[in-house]
C-alpha cells in the first residue's frame, strides 16, 4: 500500500517539474517577446531591455527555468511585475477564496449529481431517467458563464434573494457555487447513471438478486460500491475542469480568487503572477489526481492486493 | 389419479406449462414455452440442448429473476406444492435464495469483487435466517468446509480475485447450499472450468445431493455430464421440451431426431469417422418460428406434416416422452408400451439416417 | 502468485490507469447503449433472435430509428451551419454597421433580439457569430484530433520508450486546466482568431492520443492484425489499413463530443478578453458586452448565450446519440 502511494507520488514529480517547464517555455518562446508584452505598446526599445534585465529574461533560456525551479521548490514563485509583491504571497491571499468557492460547489455538484444519476439509473429508461438526463447534458452544454449570468439576473436582481457580488458571507457564495457546481453535477449524474447501468448488468448482481437480496438490496449494497469506483476519480478529474470554471465564475462575481489573479495578470500584462497563478493551479490538480488514485487503491481490493 | 395427485405433491418442484417472452422492439419471442418439468427431490435433472434454446430463460423463470424485457406469461411454478408464480416480489425474495438457489457458469465475475467472499456467503444467511453475525460466519465456514474449500477460516476473508476458478465456484456452492434449498439450479456450473475441476464440482454436487436431499437442475449442453450425473434428462430446442427421459433411457433408446443430432455430434474414441457430424442449419429466429415443429427446418426426417401442425409430447416408452410425430402413432396405439414396435421405429429411424448419409457422400 | 500480481500491477500502473480515468472522463457522460436496457440474458438471447453484428450504415438507420433527438440535433446543426456559411445572405443587417441614435433597442419585429450598445443588429450579430463558433468547433478541433491519432497509433503500436515519452507528454497536457493553458498560450501570442486556433489546437490533443494509444494496444492482439504481422505487413501499413479503420467509429464520436468544448473554450476565452478582439460578432465576446447591461437589457447577454448553449446540445446530443450505436470500443468495456 504504501509502497504504491510512494511509487505515485515519484511518477508525478516528473509530471511536476514538466507542467512547469512546459509554461515558462510557452511564456517565453511563443512568438512575442515576454519583456515586450509586459511593456505593452508603443514603449522604447530601452524601456524593454531595461525590462529584460530586471526580470533575468536576457540570461539563457535553461538557466532562468533552474533558477525558476530552484526557487519554486523553496515556494518562491518569484516576484510581481506590476504589485511588486512576492507572487506566492498574493496566490496564498486569493487561494482560500478560491477554495471555499470550490468545496461548496464540489458539495453541491456530488450531492446533487449523485442523487440524479441513481434516482435515473432506477428508473431506467423511464420518465425520470429521460427527464433528469435531457437536464443534466443540458447542465453539461451550458457555459458556465452562462449559469452565473442567469443566476444573477434572477435571484439577486428579479428576486433579490442573493447578493449580486462578495464573497465574504455564506449567502454570497450561494450563486457562485451553484455556477460553478452545475457543470459537474450534470457530468456526474450521467456518470454515475451509466455506471450503475453498467455494474447492474454484471453477474454477481445476479448472484445477489439470486440469493434473496430485495432490489433496493442490491443497489445499495452491491451495485454502488462498484459504481461508485470511477466516480471517484471522475471527482478528482473535476478539480481540473472546476479550476477552469473558477476563472469565469470569480470574474463574473467578483469573487478574489485565483482565477481572478490569472484574469488581471493577463489584462496587466505581468507575467511572473501569470506563470505563478497557472503552475500554482497545476499543481493542485496533479496533487489532486494522486489523492484520487490513492483514493481509488484504498478502495478497490483488485487494486489494493497489489500495492 | 389419486396416485398422481400423491406424486405431485412429493414433487420438490414442479414447473407446468410454464412460458416467458421478450417483449422486444421487434416482436414478441417465446423464450420459454410450455415447458413443464418435474423435479423429485433428492434427485439431480439434466436440462440440455443448444445455446440460446431457453434453459438458462427456464431457470430464471423459475428463480424470479427474469429482468425486463423478459417476462414470466403463463404457467405455474409450485415448489415444494406452494404455488410461487404469483408471490409478491417481497414474498418471492424470501423464497430466493433459501428454497430454491442458483448457481452460474462464470465464477469468475458472479461474486462482487469489493466484498471478501465470506461476507458475500454470510449475507445470503442474514438474509433469510434469524442470527447473529457470528453464528452466520460460523455457519459460513462450516458450509466452506463441506463444499471442500482448504482454509475456511482463512479463505472467509478473501476477496474473490484471489481465489482460482474451482474455488470461486466451489464458494457460489456454498452459497447457494447454506441455506440448505429444496432445489439448486445450476447453470452451466463447470462450462468455464478446466476438466479435472470439472469432474470435482460434479462429484461435489452429487454428494451434496446425497448429503442435504437437495434437487438439483443441472443446466448444460454437455452430454457427458447428463451422462455423469443425471438422474433424468430434458431436451429442450427452441424453447420447448423435444424430448424427456430417464437418462439411461435417453441414452439407450434416443428418440427424438435433435436430439439423435445432439448425441451424434459428440466425437468419440471409439468410432472412427471422417468429419464429425453436426446438424444441418442453425437454431431458428425465435421471432420467426416455423410453423409447424420448430426442428423441421433441420430435420432429416421432416415430413409435409412437420411444416404445418406443432407436435405434441407423445409417449415413447416408460418415463419417456417425445415432441415428434414419428412417436405419435405408437403412443394413441397402446398405452401397453409394444416394445417391439418402438424398436422397430427406431430402427426404422437409423435407416433413414444411413440412407441419408448415403446420399449426401 | 507473483506472475499474477505482476500482471495485475501492470495493468494497474500509471498509463493503464490513467488511461481509465481519461476513457471515463471522455465517457463520462455517457447515456447507458440505447441497447444496453436488458440483464446478460436477454442481450445474448436477443442477439441470437434477431441477428449477427450489425454494419454501420444498420447502425446509423438505428440511431436514426431510436433517437429522435440526435437526428434533430443533426438537422439543426446542418441548418446553423447553413446559415452561418451563408451569413452575408441570411443576416438582415451588416453586423458590424453602427447606427448610434437605435442603441440598445428592444428586440422588435426591425431588430428580432434588438441591438447592442453601438446599434448593430444582434440577430445579423448572432448568425455571423455562428461563422466563428462553428469554424473554432470543427477546426482546432480536427487539427488536434489529427495530432492526437498519430501519436496515440505511434504510442500504442511502437511502444516501449515513444509510447512512454509521448504518455508523459499526455500526463502533462491533461495535467493543466485547459482553460488556463489555453490564456497563457493567448497571452504570450496575443488575442486574435487565429491565435485560438492554435491555441485550440495545441491544447487539446493529449484526451485524443490517450484513447487511440488503449484503442491501439488492444487492436495490436487481434488475430488479424498477428496474421497481417506474419505474412511481413510493414508497421505503417498495418496501422493505416487495419488499426487506424477500427479507431474510426471512437474518434467519430469523440470529434462530435469534442466540438463542443471547443466552441465552449472559445466563447470562455473571449468572456475573459484574451480570446476574439473587437469589433468581432464571437458570441463569448457579446456576452461580456451584454453583461453591462444585464439587468436592463438582460437579451444583449442571454442571446448569445442561448445560442452557445444551443449549438453545444446539439451536439452533445448528436454525440451520445452516435456514441451509443457506434462506439464498439465502450460496448466491449
Amino acid at each position: 500500500m504504501i509502497k504504491h502511494i510512494v511509487k505515485r507520488i515519484l511518477i508525478a514529480i516528473p509530471v511536476l517539474i514538466c507542467v512547469i517547464l512546459v509554461i515558462f517555455v510557452m511564456l517565453r518562446i511563443l512568438p512575442g517577446n515576454p519583456a515586450e508584452t509586459m511593456a505593452g505598446e508603443h514603449v522604447s526599445q530601452a524601456v524593454i531591455d531595461k525590462i529584460s534585465r530586471e526580470m533575468g529574461l536576457d540570461e539563457p533560456l535553461y538557466i532562468q527555468f533552474f533558477k525558476y525551479l530552484a526557487n519554486a521548490v523553496r515556494g518562491d514563485f518569484g516576484t510581481s511585475y506590476r504589485l511588486n509583491r512576492n507572487v506566492t504571497g498574493i496566490i496564498l491571499e486569493a487561494f482560500p477564496n478560491t477554495v471555499k468557492l470550490s468545496i461548496c460547489a464540489a458539495v453541491i455538484a456530488w450531492v446533487i449529481g449523485i442523487t440524479a444519476g441513481l434516482v435515473a439509473a432506477i428508473n431506467q429508461n423511464r420518465i425520470l431517467d429521460r427527464l433528469f438526463m435531457g437536464v443534466s447534458l443540458a447542465g453539461v452544454s451550458m457555459p458556465v458563464f452562462m449559469i452565473a449570468l442567469v443566476l444573477q439576473y434572477l435571484f439577486a436582481f428579479q428576486f433579490k434573494i442573493f447578493p449580486v457580488s462578495g464573497y465574504d458571507s455564506l449567502a454570497c457564495m450561494v450563486l457562485p457555487a451553484i455556477s460553478l457546481g452545475w457543470n459537474s453535477a450534470g457530468s456526474i449524474a450521467r456518470m454515475t447513471r451509466s455506471n450503475l447501468v453498467e455494474v447492474m448488468q454484471g453477474d454477481y448482481i445476479r448472484t445477489a438478486r439470486a440469493k434473496g437480496l430485495r432490489e433496493s438490496g442490491v443497489i445499495i449494497g452491491h451495485a454502488l460500491k462498484n459504481a461508485m469506483l470511477p466516480v471517484v476519480t471522475m471527482m478528482a478529474l473535476q478539480i481540473s475542469s472546476m479550476l477552469s470554471g473558477a476563472v469565469l465564475t470569480e470574474s463574473v462575481f467578483g469573487i478574489p480568487g485565483i482565477g481572478r489573479l490569472a484574469v488581471n495578470a493577463i489584462e496587466t500584462r505581468d507575467m511572473p503572477l501569470l506563470q505563478g497563478t497557472v503552475i500554482f493551479t497545476t499543481i493542485l490538480v496533479i496533487i489532486g489526481n494522486l489523492v484520487a488514485d490513492i483514493l481509488y487503491s484504498v478502495l478497490d481490493p483488485r487494486i489494493r492486493e497489489v500495492a | 389419479m389419486e396416485e398422481e395427485m400423491k406424486n405431485e405433491e412429493e414433487l420438490a418442484l414442479q414447473i407446468r406449462n410454464l412460458k416467458s417472452c421478450f417483449f422486444t422492439s421487434k416482436g414478441v419471442v417465446p423464450a420459454v414455452d410450455d415447458v413443464s418439468i418435474d423435479v423429485p427431490p433428492g434427485k439431480i435433472i439434466g436440462l440440455v440442448g443448444e445455446s440460446g434454446c431457453g434453459k438458462s430463460m427456464t431457470a430464471m423463470s423459475v428463480m424470479g429473476l427474469l429482468r425486463h424485457p423478459g417476462k414470466v406469461v403463463g404457467g405455474s411454478i409450485l415448489l415444494n406444492g406452494r404455488d410461487i408464480t404469483h408471490l409478491s416480489a417481497k414474498e418471492r425474495s424470501k423464497v430466493r435464495g433459501n428454497e430454491i438457489s442458483m448457481i452460474f457458469q462464470e465464477p469468475m465475475t458472479s461474486l462482487n469483487p469489493v466484498y471478501p467472499v465470506g461476507r458475500q456467503v454470510q449475507e445470503a444467511i442474514l438474509l433469510h435466517q434469524k442470527v447473529s453475525k457470528e453464528e452466520a460466519k460460523k455457519q459460513v465456514i462450516e458450509i466452506f468446509r463441506q463444499v471442500g474449500i482448504p482454509e475456511p477460516e482463512k479463505r472467509y476473508r478473501s476477496y474473490p480475485h484471489q481465489l482460482s476458478g474451482g474455488l470461486r465456484q466451489r464458494v457460489m456452492i456454498g452459497m447457494a447450499m447454506v441455506c440448505r434449498p429444496k432445489v439448486m439450479i445450476a447453470d452451466e456450473p463447470t462450462t468455464a472450468l478446466d476438466v479435472t475441476i470439472e469432474a470435482q464440482i460434479l462429484r461435489l454436487m452429487k454428494k451434496l445431493r446425497d448429503d442435504f436431499g437437495t434437487s438439483i437442475i443441472l443446466i448444460t449442453h454437455n452430454m457427458g455430464v447428463v451422462a455423469e450425473v443425471c438422474d433424468y434428462v430434458y431436451v429442450m430446442y427452441a424453447g420447448k421440451v423435444m424430448e424427456e427421459a430417464e437418462t439411461f433411457a435417453l441414452f439407450e433408446n434416443t428418440s427424438h431426431p435433435y436430439t439423435r443430432g445432439l448425441l451424434r455430434s459428440i466425437p468419440r474414441l471409439d468410432q472412427r469417422e471422417e468429419r464429425l457430424y453436426t446438424i444441418k442449419g442453425v437454431v431458428p429466429n425465435l421471432l420467426h418460428l416455423p410453423q409447424g415443429c420448430s426442428f423441421c427446418t433441420r430435420c432429416p426426417y421432416a415430413k409435409e406434416e412437420c411444416f404445418l401442425k406443432r407436435p405434441e409430447l407423445y409417449e415413447a416408452g416408460r418415463e419417456h416422452k417425445v415432441r415428434c410425430f414419428l412417436f405419435r402413432e405408437r403412443s394413441a396405439e397402446g398405452e401397453s408400451g409394444n416394445s417391439a414396435e418402438s424398436a422397430a421405429a427406431g430402427s426404422v429411424l437409423s435407416e433413414n439416417e444411413r440412407s441419408l448419409e448415403g446420399g449426401m457422400a | 502468485m507473483d506472475k499474477r500480481k505482476n500482471r495485475l500491477r501492470e495493468s494497474t500502473d500509471a498509463g493503464a490507469g490513467a488511461e481509465m480515468r481519461q476513457a471515463d472522463r471522455v465517457y463520462g457522460a455517457q447515456a447507458g447503449g440505447a441497447d444496453g436496457l436488458q440483464a446478460g440474458y436477454a442481450d445474448a438471447l436477443e442477439a441470437e433472435a434477431i441477428g449477427e453484428a450489425e454494419t454501420w450504415k444498420e447502425q446509423l438507420k438505428k440511431l436514426a430509428r431510436q433517437n429522435k433527438l440526435a437526428v434533430f440535433s443533426a438537422v439543426l446543426i446542418g441548418v446553423i451551419l447553413l446559415i452561418a456559411v451563408f451569413a452575408p445572405v441570411t443576416a438582415p443587417y451588416d453586423p458590424y454597421a453602427q447606427d448610434l441614435v437605435n442603441r440598445l433597442a428592444a428586440p422588435s419585429a426591425q431588430h428580432w433580439l434588438g441591438t447592442d450598445d453601438l446599434g448593430r443588429d444582434m440577430a445579423s450579430r448572432i448568425i455571423y457569430g455562428a461563422r466563428i463558433s462553428m469554424a473554432i468547433g470543427l477546426l482546432p478541433t480536427m487539427i488536434s484530433m489529427v495530432i492526437g491519432t498519430i501519436l496515440g497509433l505511434i504510442a500504442g503500436y511502437y511502444g516501449g520508450k515513444v509510447d512512454f515519452v509521448i504518455m508523459r507528454l499526455a500526463d502533462v497536457m491533461l495535467a493543466f486546466p485547459s482553460l488556463l493553458l489555453a490564456m497563457v498560450i493567448m497571452y504570450t501570442m496575443g488575442g486574435g482568431l487565429v491565435n485560438i486556433f492554435i491555441a485550440l489546437s495545441l491544447v487539446n490533443w493529449a484526451g485524443t492520443a490517450r484513447i487511440v494509444r488503449s484503442q491501439t494496444l488492444s487492436l495490436k492482439e487481434a488475430e488479424y492484425v498477428e496474421a497481417a504481422r506474419s505474412i511481413g505487413v510493414k508497421g505503417r501499413t498495418i496501422l493505416l489499413r487495419h488499426i487506424l479503420p477500427n479507431c474510426l467509429p471512437s474518434l467519430i464520436v469523440l470529434f462530435t463530443l469534442n466540438i463542443p468544448s471547443a466552441i465552449l473554450s472559445e466563447a470562455s476565452l473571449s468572456f475573459l478578453g484574451v480570446g476574439a478582439q473587437p469589433p468581432s460578432a464571437s458570441w463569448g465576446l457579446a456576452v461580456v458586452r451584454g453583461k453591462k447591461y444585464l439587468f436592463t437589457e438582460p437579451w444583449l447577454s442571454i442571446a448569445p448565450c442561448a445560442a452557445i448553449m444551443i449549438v453545444v446540445l446539439a451536439f452533445n446530443f448528436l454525440g451520445d446519440g452516435l456514441r451509443d450505436v457506434l462506439d464498439p470500443y465502450l460496448k466491449e468495456q
